[in-house]
């Protein structure tokens, strides 16, 4: 890959390319010296290649924005590193990239830092950043600086990525977690959980086959659509680790307000649902990588929920309950069964339950 | 220690072991507490252990039994 | 999901609880469900809201985890940081607080080798692909997870391992079902009314309905096996609403799809060739149940990690606010317990009811606590 992009010749600094089929990270990659020139050079910023990594500095150089700036930032640690339907790195683009969207930001700008453990084959960095680059470009955005550090074999699991990004708001939007108020509608932009248990999959340990798939995807695109249909949203966020439930918690607690949820709404591949039947898991609490939960005034609800189903990530968006007061602020549900349950925040790591 | 589900035999393995599957969740189990088992078979797994056999014929018998007591309350709201 | 979903159907949910409401006569009901699992169910789906005012439901101690005293954790914990045994368990215990402000987790936090694995099986695969360690297996359940670990200790014989042992906490449910019925507040004071019992699922999948008949004769109280599933414990509600109208005092099966009378022999056979009754163990919450709970027996001693490592029982008093034990046994209630919901919480479990999902205080906390908050429509 590397005699490609540089048309052919490797540069005589450094005597031979880049061993990507059978080399690994050693050392000298994170000595700040030729051997990590070469690494950067061959690796990284041929795949991210963009005007501002050409400026070939410490810091990227970027024009003023026109607007308030958001800035966010995600460090990205999943295990597996490659997992169905993605790897640690669109994960780590697509990360922080939402959590800039649901400002309400247009994604401008990302960094990217890299701790790679000694003896990490080069085939497979080169995956990851390779999938990177196509998530960044699909997503319309640049990865503009970054840098890279080498940790002894034992010290690290293969790769940490942590990425920042930076976005700008139109003045005419406001979200923030605060601004939930009774009556509005809770949506989701579709089903539950994909990403936890496509990765509790992987895990050995619990030895169960399926085909579930991370849901892991940029959603920029989908809340430009929600917000362009005038509906009037009030928060916006994408439920990552502790899930649906933990999101709504949040929120709760900050608008100072209660929840009631409708469990019979509540989008779920059926496989997922199996999943974490098998292992004692509730889906509200399973992690998301590609799905937005949206608080909005109770007026629009099936505006919004038109605006996103008609987008190809929105296409299983639901209505799924209502905000109401509640000094207590506490997220309920009704079940398909009948009853009511509160949904409280998650305690610890849901650990897979044999009882 | 009650979490188990129900689960449908689909392959048999060797050393009493078989695969099921849970709505296309599918899981390697072992067949030492049962004898008698074959694909199709519904059994219920525990800890990685088929525990027993579910009977399809009581299974439908006990849920005609829920839908009874429907017909027996019109006014169900 | 087959024979799962059928059983949950909110439809035949509202059926069963105008039955139920009608049936109900003008006085008291007090039910005790046995079974972890059954608690779980109740408040994941919120049967209480559907059952009439005057039938209450009382948890009793049927969670492994929850009953399991705090000496034995200790054991286990010191296997794994003193004695540097691969120390493999079920997720359920890691959090369990024990001795010195540790947990299984947090020794974990401290080196020590704990695995969490799904299955036993995977205890005794370690084993084998790890001959230079020391393997022990923390074993607790009661009757569905018992043959388990014995086809466990068998195959570790046949392929004469020398590094795999148990922690044997295997616990009895006759035995508690009686230790409760013979408590003072049920037999003597009648403060906690118990007009019957749900029979726990799996565990009646293994020993069949025959071991409940002793108590409904003896104690005089109905016995209905339920499955799983919600509807199932609700038909159940039923059925026991029923007994106690027509002053009968039998077994009955609700969970006919998988329980019989003889319940699964090869499983039975395979725990009496293994293991055979401690004349007495200490239940977390109910102080010491004679024969109630199973150790290894001498055939297969060399498995047995009490007598492979110099370990000592220490029994470990609950903190003295804790109500656990009152509560395993239906005298109280988790909001009578002074530090529920302050103190102590699923994150900062004191006591063994909270630390399990399934304990009747964590399951009040995260499904059911102020459950009278009115819903204001918008």
């Amino acid at each position: 890959m590397s005699d490609v992009m540089n048309g052919g010749k490797v540069r005589k600094d450094y005597v031979r390319a880049l061993d990507i089929k059978h080399g690994r990270v050693d050392m000298s990659h994170g000595s700040g010296g030729r051997a990590m020139a070469q690494l950067i050079e061959e690796l990284f910023a041929a795949a991210f290649d963009n005007d501002y990594l050409r400026q070939g500095n410490d810091g990227a150089l970027l024009p003023p924005p026109d607007g308030r700036l958001v800035m966010a930032t995600d460090c990205h640690v999943v295990s597996p590193l490659f997992f169905p339907g993605g790897d640690i790195g669109c994960l780590s683009v697509h990360g922080t990239i939402n959590d800039v969207a649901v400002m309400g930001a247009t994604p401008l700008w990302l960094s990217a830092g890299f701790i790679l453990e000694e003896g990490f084959p080069l085939a497979d960095l080169q995956r990851i950043v390779m999938s990177m680059a196509q998530a960044a470009k699909e997503a319309g955005v640049h990865i503009v600086t970054g840098d890279t550090k080498v940790v002894e074999q034992g010290k690290g699991d293969g790769v940490f990525i942590t990425t920042t990004g930076v976005g700008v708001v139109p003045d005419n939007v406001h979200l923030s977690g605060d601004r939930a108020r009774v009556g509005d509608r809770i949506l989701v932009s579709g089903t539950l959980g994909d990403h936890g248990m496509a990765i509790m999959a992987q895990r050995e340990s619990l030895g169960f086959s399926s085909a579930i798939v991370s849901d892991t995807a940029a959603l920029h695109g989908l809340i430009a659509t929600l917000l362009d249909s005038g509906a009037d949203v009030h928060v916006l966020r994408d439920p990552t680790r502790g899930g649906l439930a933990t999101t709504l918690n949040e929120i709760a607690a900050q608008s100072g307000v209660g929840m009631m949820l409708n469990e019979r709404a509540l989008p779920i591949n059926p496989e997922v649902a199996s999943a974490c039947e098998f292992l004692g898991l509730d889906p509200l609490y399973v992690a998301n990588e590609g799905k937005l939960v949206v608080i909005v005034a109770g007026a629009d609800a099936e505006r919004a929920l038109a605006a996103m189903r008609a987008h190809p990530l929105g296409t299983a968006a639901a209505i799924v309950g209502t905000v109401h007061e509640d000094d207590h602020h506490f997220v309920q549900m009704t079940t398909g069964f009948g009853g009511r349950r509160i949904v409280d925040w998650l305690s610890g790591e849901q650990l897979p339950r044999i009882c | 220690m009650c979490l188990a589900i129900p689960a449908r035999v689909v392959e048999m393995l060797t050393g009493d072991k078989a695969v099921v599957d849970i709505g296309s969740v599918q899981k390697e189990v072992s067949l030492a507490l049962l004898d008698d088992v074959g694909i199709g078979d519904y059994v219920i797994v525990h800890v990685g252990f088929a525990l027993n056999k579910l009977d399809p014929e009581e299974a439908e018998r006990t849920l005609a039994l829920f839908a009874d007591i429907g017909n027996l309350n019109p006014a169900a709201a | 999901m087959k024979y799962v979903d059928e059983f949950r159907d909110g439809t035949l949910a509202k059926n069963l609880t105008v039955s139920i409401a009608r049936e109900v006569r003008d006085r008291d009901y007090s039910f005790m469900e046995f079974c972890g699992g059954h608690t779980h169910a109740i408040s994941r789906y919120g049967v209480t809201d559907l059952l009439p005012n005057n039938v209450r439901m009382i948890h009793g101690p049927g969670c492994p985890v929850c009953v399991l005293p705090i000496g034995r954790v200790d054991m286990a914990i010191a296997l794994a940081l003193e004695h540097g045994v691969t120390l493999c368990t079920y997720a359920d215990t890691v959090r369990v607080p024990a001795s010195n402000n540790l947990s299984l987790l947090k020794a974990k936090a401290r080196g020590a080798d704990i695995r969490m694995v799904y299955s036993a099986a995977d205890a005794l695969a370690f084993a084998q692909q790890h001959p230079e360690k020391q393997v022990v297996f923390f074993a607790i359940g009661f009757e569905t997870t018992t043959p388990p670990t014995a086809v466990l200790i068998k195959q570790g014989k046949a392929l004469g391992l020398q590094n795999f042992s148990v922690l044997c906490c295997h616990v009895l449910t006759p035995s508690a079902i009686a230790n409760i019925l013979e408590s003072p507040e049920v037999r003597q004071y009648g403060t906690v009314p118990l007009d019957g019992f749900i029979g726990p699922a799996h565990v009646s999948t293994v020993i069949g309905s025959r071991p409940y008949e002793f108590f409904a004769e003896e104690y005089r109280k109905p016995v209905v096996i339920a499955g799983f599933e919600p509807l199932d414990v609700m038909q159940a509600i039923l059925m026991l609403v029923r007994q106690v109208n027509e002053d009968r005092a039998e077994v009955e099966n609700e969970f006919t799809r998988a329980v019989t009378r003889d319940g699964n022999l090869k499983a039975q056979n395979l725990v009496a060739e293994v293991f055979e009754l401690r004349r007495e163990f200490e239940w977390r919450g109910l102080g010491l149940v004679p024969y109630s709970a199973l150790k290894i027996r001498r055939e297969y001693a060399e498995f047995d990690a009490e007598l492979r490592f110099p370990l000592g029982y220490r029994a470990v008093p609950d903190n003295k606010a804790c109500e656990c034990g009152a509560i395993l046994r239906g005298v109280k209630r988790p909001w009578d317990c002074k530090v529920f919901g302050t103190v102590c919480t699923p994150e900062n479990p004191m006591g063994s009811c909270m630390v399990s999902s399934e304990g009747a205080c964590a399951a009040h906390y995260t499904y059911g606590r102020f459950k009278n908050i009115e819903v204001v429509s918008a």
